[in-house]
């Protein structure tokens, strides 16, 4: 079969660079070529910025009433998986598709189209994957072009337990409406089990897609009679791993408890790369378990109808559905049942706020507390999302510490209204012992792997728990011998207390692996200081940095930290490069299509 | 010889009179720590890097760097601070340190437990109080000592005088400690500044003096490097008896070193003081062994000169003929506490067990010295055994301070004698070469001693009992009739029969035991004290006269001792 992508993403091998290839892999395992064509897509993907440039577009191509555009906006990979099964979709109908990241994806190209599908997550707050910003910016804009001629699908991908759950789609949908383009389908919001109503929007877009284009292009389609199940091949296989080390890293004073969490794997089954994450899928809190069936009456014996079917009670409630994450559809499940005044409050309509802070500050429990007797244990369950895996940065490096991947997880405890509230996953990573088996995910992170170009200088900026990719960052740049120069800069509460990896930070720093290290620490002066005021500090000196062809990378909190470092950032950059306003944005921007400025933020 | 000098001596040469990088490894975010050269230097400033030994391990596996912390001594010349110089030693040690004042045996405040980032501030804090920490370690003279209220002589406050005049007389001329710690401009060309005495390199190694009025020993004369030993005739001071080579640091195992204790050189008028001291040091600076630190106080330089030539040498240096020495008689060592009236005054001096001023359970000493220091009703002075004398109450104020200390716990139940008499060094936690417990352990170790002498009809009988965890000798245990000595965690080597005046030390009796077997050793020995014993006879000289130990004369005759103990040969009487 041939393949009808009309734009190669590089041009392909010559026969010397072939023979080379076809040399280096020829003992490989077939477990071991699916790793390298990974491992490659991967380094296309960090070079990206300079592949898919627009000018790489040929002309006519862009210009093609003919082709459907999938259009994919990923921070984890889903979205982009997704998209990749509707491409391979489209393209075993005979339909002339084309892939693209938004990230690379140049806006002004759009009034161009005809029929474009967009799969589209949303991160955090409500905000578009991080590459993608720039397109949902343009789309935003006053100026932003018409789209009379567009027709377009949205799939929306989020996480329910988010307030603004999958908002990035819906802004999408709606603005294109606004901007007169048409719908082909109505959109889909998915949340964590997205695969099956992925894959029945995937279905109908890609065949009302094709009455499109047939429409405007009869002989050109070809319209297959039975379209292949659609299957979507979204997830990494999970494995077991052996806990080799729990170990506290945070000073006894501290007010935090920080766990350097090191899990034994088969480096073979789990080839990650520094920046990547790993999905772990929890237990719930025993005691969390305890007042909940408490509260429903229940003796944890009953057969109830989780997740995984018919199962004991406890056992569904401890190991198959969500309970430390609230959402919108089991608070409407529940106040269908309750018609309870404060869920009416927060459920009401324009009450944006109000709902997002509700959610931010209460779990399962605290909504059953309002009606506890209304439900029967299975009613209860059935309510429930299943349990999802929460994700954490790895802290390490393969190429430093082979068959080991290490995470850096802050234990979630929090004080409520005079008891204790407990994060899943953090908890339950918190509190097992060495030698204990946990199941992990890799969750691959193509926007926040390092530089292929050794050379590079780097420069990243994690406070708190988002130091933990550049554990891995400087780990495996010295292990490759990198040249480039690394620079970290990292903020906490207190030096003597929070300083996360500080012995390892210093020692990289007296050997040379890392070339700067600027600190703040917010609680050890009167004045707070933070990240952010660092960068503002080192306006110059960023700057040149920048200048010299550095990668920027942020890690952290989205929420305050990433937007403060962000105006920090663009601050320094109009001030050191004697710049307006709008050229410091524009810098900003260019470096982030650039795939220079690169942030993984939750 | 081409021995090289000891690696000290190029950090001093290149400091530019102990200036180093202590600002540079000050500002410095990313450690809690100095660099390595100028943890020497600051000792010059009256700090210790030190760090939390405690957590030393679990921070290790934290990957966090030790818990360091300094420890600033402050130079408080013959131990003498006012009331409000008390009340600001206080607030310090509460807002930057630990919320303890450590007094110590050399009649000075420490605290402990104060971050890189409050140094600066707590420096300045106590030049703020008109007290200083430049000299308080290092190698330079330090706090000068002095015997202490309510020593029964009319010329006190003469003799008190010479203790200041002493330590202003050898303090460093260096501004580097105003210019780092008080913001003072700093001097254009350091290599034009001068340190008439000490010159660019210091003293080989640290440097005591201390001023004893007889018949009182509480400031263990004989372990100073250079001694003065008031001669009073009519009532007035006249001059001094001089003795020099006193020290007590060793190490374990290195029978090159040894505890010493000070010979007499002779006597010089009180005109000729200043004179005769500068002549010391200086002569110590020149003579004495800057290659190994170990063998570098006053005590090896006068053991290798020889007595004679040494006197000769400062006698030439200070143009000054030293007299045969007077006669004296010491009769009293530790502190006289409790109330001492004298006309137109009264003093009060305080029982502070280890020298740890803080509140524990019903004993607030911490809160009723700050109440009588705030009401200024006393002056407060440090004693060479870790405690204080609220001096100088008028007598309508007396019921006032009773009445405090009384509110306070502080006063009212009487120690043992013992407990009274025994010193320890602070060691764990902080101090870097501590190898086992002191100040933690001495309370409990008294208890034991007590106990047994008790056991053996003795009840009260008073014992000088000292422990330090390390073999430097901050508590001067070699002049202790029981020493315990730390040599690795819950062991410890015993000395025994030290003079109860301090005017003998005492000898290497066994290696390495835990508390049993100590109390195992010592109890025949106690029962044969109690049975053998002459009327008044202390326990140390009955052990020497009973031949039980030997009496050690000279610090190679301790070593000796202490080798043929290593070897397994034990103590030959």
């Amino acid at each position: 079969m041939s393949t009808t992508a009309t734009v190669p993403l590089e041009p392909p091998p010559n026969r010397e660079q072939l023979a080379r290839l076809t040399h280096a892999v020829a003992d490989f395992t077939r477990d071991e070529l699916l790793w390298t064509s990974g491992y490659l897509a991967g380094l296309a993907a960090t070079r990206a910025g300079a592949a898919v440039v627009p000018a790489a577009i040929p002309a006519e191509v862009a210009k093609s009433a003919r082709t459907l555009l999938i259009g994919y906006g990923s921070q984890t990979g889903n979205a982009k998986r997704v998209a990749e099964g509707l491409h391979r979709q489209v393209t075993a109908a005979g339909i002339t598709g084309r892939l693209v990241s938004l990230a690379d994806y140049p806006p002004r190209q759009l009034k161009q189209e005809t029929a474009v599908l967009f799969v589209v997550s949303t991160q955090g707050d409500g905000d578009p994957p991080e590459d993608a910003v720039p397109f949902f910016e343009f789309l935003q804009a006053a100026n932003a072009p018409r789209l009379e001629k567009l027709k377009f699908g949205v799939l929306a991908l989020g996480d329910s337990s988010y307030p603004y759950f999958c908002r990035t789609g819906q802004l999408l949908d709606e603005r294109l409406i606004e901007l007169g383009a048409t719908r082909l389908l109505a959109r889909v919001d998915c949340d964590l089990d997205f695969v099956v109503p992925a894959a029945a929007w995937s279905e109908q877009a890609l065949k009302r897609a094709g009455e499109s284009l047939r429409t405007q292009a009869p002989p050109r389609i070809v319209v297959v009679e039975s379209a292949p199940k659609v299957t979507l091949e979204v997830e990494h296989p999970t494995l077991s791993a052996e806990l080799l080390l729990n170990q506290k890293i945070t000073g006894r004073a501290s007010s935090k408890d920080v766990r350097h969490l090191e899990f034994g794997i088969d480096g073979g089954a789990l080839l990650y790369q520094p920046g990547d994450g790993l999905a772990v899928l929890p237990l719930n809190p025993s005691p969390l378990v305890d007042t909940l069936l408490a509260l429903l009456g229940a003796t944890g014996n009953e057969t109830v109808n989780g997740p995984r079917g018919p199962r004991g009670m406890r056992e569904t409630l401890r190991e198959d559905v969500e309970l430390t994450l609230l959402n919108r559809q089991f608070l409407m499940a529940f106040q269908a049942r309750a018609n309870h005044p404060r869920l009416a409050e927060v459920l009401a309509p324009d009450q944006g706020d109000k709902f997002a802070a509700y959610l931010e500050s209460n779990q399962v429990v605290d909504v059953l507390k309002l009606a506890p007797a209304i439900l029967t244990p299975d009613e209860f369950i059935r309510l429930l999302r299943p349990l999802a895996r929460r994700t954490y940065s790895i802290a390490s490096s393969l190429l430093a510490s082979p068959d080991e991947a290490h995470l850096l997880v802050a234990i979630v405890r929090d004080a409520h209204a005079g008891e204790i509230r407990y994060g899943a996953a953090s908890n339950f990573l918190g509190d097992l012992a060495a030698g204990a088996n946990v199941s992990l995910r890799l969750e691959a992170n193509l926007n926040f792997h390092l530089p292929v170009d050794d050379n590079a200088p780097i420069i990243m900026i994690g406070p708190g728990t988002g130091v933990a990719p550049f554990r891995g960052f400087v780990a495996e740049r010295a292990a490759r011998g990198a040249r480039g120069r690394n620079w970290l800069l990292f903020g906490e509460r207190t030096q003597h207390e929070d300083f996360l990896y500080q012995l390892e930070w210093q020692k990289q720093l007296a050997s040379g692996v890392l070339h700067r290290l600027d600190v703040a620490f917010s609680r050890d002066q009167t004045a707070k200081i933070y990240v952010q005021d660092r960068v503002r500090e080192a306006a110059r000196d960023l700057y040149a940095w920048l200048e010299d062809g550095a990668f920027l990378y942020v890690c952290g909190d989205a929420k305050h930290m990433a937007k403060d470092v962000h105006a920090a950032l663009t601050a320094a950059i109009r001030e050191a490069g004697d710049m307006t306003d709008e050229q410091a944005r524009d810098y900003v921007q260019t470096l982030q299509r650039a795939g220079r400025y690169r942030r993984d933020v939750y | 010889m081409s021995t090289p000098l000891s690696p000290v001596e190029d950090i001093k040469l290149a400091s530019r009179h102990l200036r180093g990088s202590l600002v540079e490894s000050l500002a410095d975010p990313l450690t809690g720590a100095l660099r390595d050269d100028d943890t020497q230097l600051v000792k010059f400033h009256g700090i210790y890097q030190q760090d939390d030994r405690d957590l030393r391990n679990e921070r290790r596996q934290q990957r966090l760097e030790p818990a360091y912390q300094f420890m600033i001594r402050a130079r408080v010349p013959g131990g003498i601070c006012t009331a409000a110089q008390w009340l600001a030693m206080d607030r310090i040690a509460c807002t930057h340190a630990n919320g303890t004042m450590r007094l110590t045996t050399r009649q000075t405040f420490q605290l402990h437990g104060v971050i890189k980032r409050r140094l600066k501030t707590t420096i300045a804090e106590i030049n703020h109080a008109l007290l200083d920490t430049l000299a308080a370690c290092g190698d330079v003279n330090r706090n000068v000592m002095c015997s202490t209220l309510p020593a029964p002589v009319s010329a006190r406050a003469e003799v008190t005088a010479f203790a200041t005049a002493l330590s202003d007389q050898l303090t460093p001329r260096t501004r580097a400690y105003h210019e780092i710690w008080l913001d003072q401009q700093p001097i254009s060309n350091t290599a034009e500044e001068l340190e008439p005495i000490y010159g660019d390199t210091y003293l080989p190694r640290k440097f005591k003096i201390g001023l004893a009025v007889p018949p009182d020993n509480d400031v263990d004369i004989y372990s100073q490097d250079l001694g003065f030993i008031a001669i009073i005739e009519h009532g007035q001071l006249a001059g001094f008896n001089v003795v020099a080579g006193g020290g007590m640091g060793m190490t374990h195992g290195e029978h090159a070193t040894y505890p010493r204790l000070a010979e007499t050189l002779g006597y010089c008028a009180k005109t000729e003081v200043l004179k005769v001291a500068t002549a010391v040091v200086t002569t110590q600076r020149d003579f004495g062994d800057r290659t190994n630190r170990k063998h570098a106080r006053l005590k090896y330089t006068v053991e290798s000169m020889g007595l004679e030539a040494f006197r000769a040498e400062v006698e030439t240096r200070a143009g000054v003929r030293l007299a045969p020495a007077r006669d004296i008689h010491f009769t009293h060592t530790g502190d006289r506490f409790g109330w001492h009236v004298e006309a137109g005054s009264a003093h009060f001096t305080l029982f502070v067990e280890s020298g740890r001023v803080t509140d524990v359970g019903a004993w607030r000493a911490l809160t009723g010295l700050r109440e009588i220091a705030n009401a200024a009703l006393a002056d407060f002075h440090l004693t060479p055994n870790q405690n204080v004398v609220l001096a100088n109450i008028a007598a309508s104020n007396r019921s006032r301070v009773t009445e405090i200390l009384t509110q306070h716990g502080l006063g009212t139940d009487r120690a043992s004698q013992t407990r009274q008499l025994a010193l320890a060094c602070v060691g764990f936690p902080t101090c870097g070469l501590a190898m086992a417990e002191s100040e933690r352990y001495v309370a409990d170790f008294v208890t034991r001693i007590d106990a047994l002498f008790s056991d053996h009809g003795l009840p009260d009988a008073p014992v000088t009992l000292r422990i330090t965890g390390c073999p430097n000798g901050c508590a001067r245990p070699f002049l202790a009739e029981i020493a315990l000595v730390g040599k690795a965690p819950g062991r410890y080597n015993l000395y025994l029969g030290a003079a109860f005046d301090g005017t003998r030390m005492n000898a290497p009796y066994r290696e390495a035991l835990n508390e049993t077997e100590i109390l195992e050793v010592l109890a025949p020995l106690v029962a044969r004290y109690a049975a053998e014993r002459e009327s008044g006879e202390h326990f140390g000289d009955y052990l020497v006269r009973a031949g039980h130990v030997p009496a050690i004369v000279g610090g190679v005759a301790f070593a000796a001792a202490a080798q043929a103990l290593a070897a397994g040969r034990g103590v030959a009487a």
